[in-house]
């Protein structure tokens, strides 16, 4: 991991991987969404809504899991004072908190033809909504400072504390009566027939592809902007 | 009820979203990096 500590190893790195993952994370967001909407059979309960789970599975993990890595990032901050852990906490919030919220907008409009309302404060929706925001306050945290290589302690210990509600949006469905299904999908298997799952594996491979290529995108943006600033200075110094 | 309005409404909204995301890094990281690139020109 300290290898990457060096910004310009860690660009060597990045500069090549970013369209790679733009690239072939659109070619099987596309692939999968193709093969979901016309080629998988429709569900004997919910018909063809069914088919926008392609979308809102994989906005769902990658809200939770950009969520876990700036907690992650926040802890390396913290604890080893890895540079480059503040600048890519900050490059996960605006991705996290866009697929958080597709999951939800996408959940509610799955919601209307499937359980007849668009909103239910049960405690899956209302962990997700809580969630989007924990993700507004981490960026209006991390813009509060001018530094844009790192964020402040406070934001890395919000990052941190703000954890707690992942496990929660996991076990929600499980610890109270909602009108959100269990669990589908675990590590012992799925309860969803596999001709109408196996399109899933292309969605969720494809839109964490394109969460990394703009995570990266943002990086290289913020290390590119403090070297600038750090130009200027030298030279209004000189 | 016709269920494809919803999951058109559904996919339209993401590739919007996603898309705006997508297009807004890569304007945001094109100008920072031409602006290091101007600034090691000039010197």
């Amino acid at each position: 991991m300290h290898a990457y500590a060096n910004p310009a190893r860690f660009l060597k790195l990045a500069r090549p991987l970013t369209p790679v993952c733009v690239g072939v994370g659109l070619l099987l967001v596309l692939l999968g969404s193709y093969v979901g909407l016309f080629l998988t059979p429709p569900d004997y309960l919910q018909g063809d809504t069914v088919r926008i789970m392609y979308i809102h599975v994989p906005a769902a993990w990658l809200g939770m899991g950009g969520w876990t890595g700036i907690a992650i990032a926040s802890i390396v901050q913290l604890v080893w004072r890895h540079p480059l852990a503040g600048v890519a906490g900050r490059a996960i919030a605006a991705p996290g908190a866009l697929f958080t919220a597709i999951c939800l907008i996408t959940g509610s409009i799955w919601g209307r033809p499937t359980w007849g309302t668009w909103w239910e404060w049960d405690g899956r929706m209302t962990s997700m909504l809580v969630l989007l925001f924990l993700y507004f306050a981490y960026m209006a945290l991390a813009n509060a400072s001018d530094e844009r290589t790192t964020v402040s302690r406070a934001t890395a210990i919000f990052g941190i504390v703000g954890a707690i509600n992942i496990p929660i949006i996991n076990r929600s469905v499980v610890w109270w009566n909602s009108l959100h299904q269990g669990p589908s999908i675990t590590l012992r298997g799925s309860s969803i027939s596999s001709e109408i799952l196996w399109p899933l594996l292309p969605t969720v491979i494809g839109f964490s592809l394109l969460f990394g290529g703009i995570v990266l995108m943002r990086m290289r943006a913020n290390l590119a902007d403090a070297k600038v600033e750090a130009r200027m200075r030298r030279m209004a110094a000189s | 009820m016709n269920h494809w309005a919803f999951i058109i409404a559904a996919y339209g909204l993401t590739a919007l979203g996603t898309a705006g995301v997508l297009l807004w890094s890569y304007l945001d990281m094109r100008r920072a990096e031409k602006a290091v690139t101007d600034l090691e020109t000039r010197k």
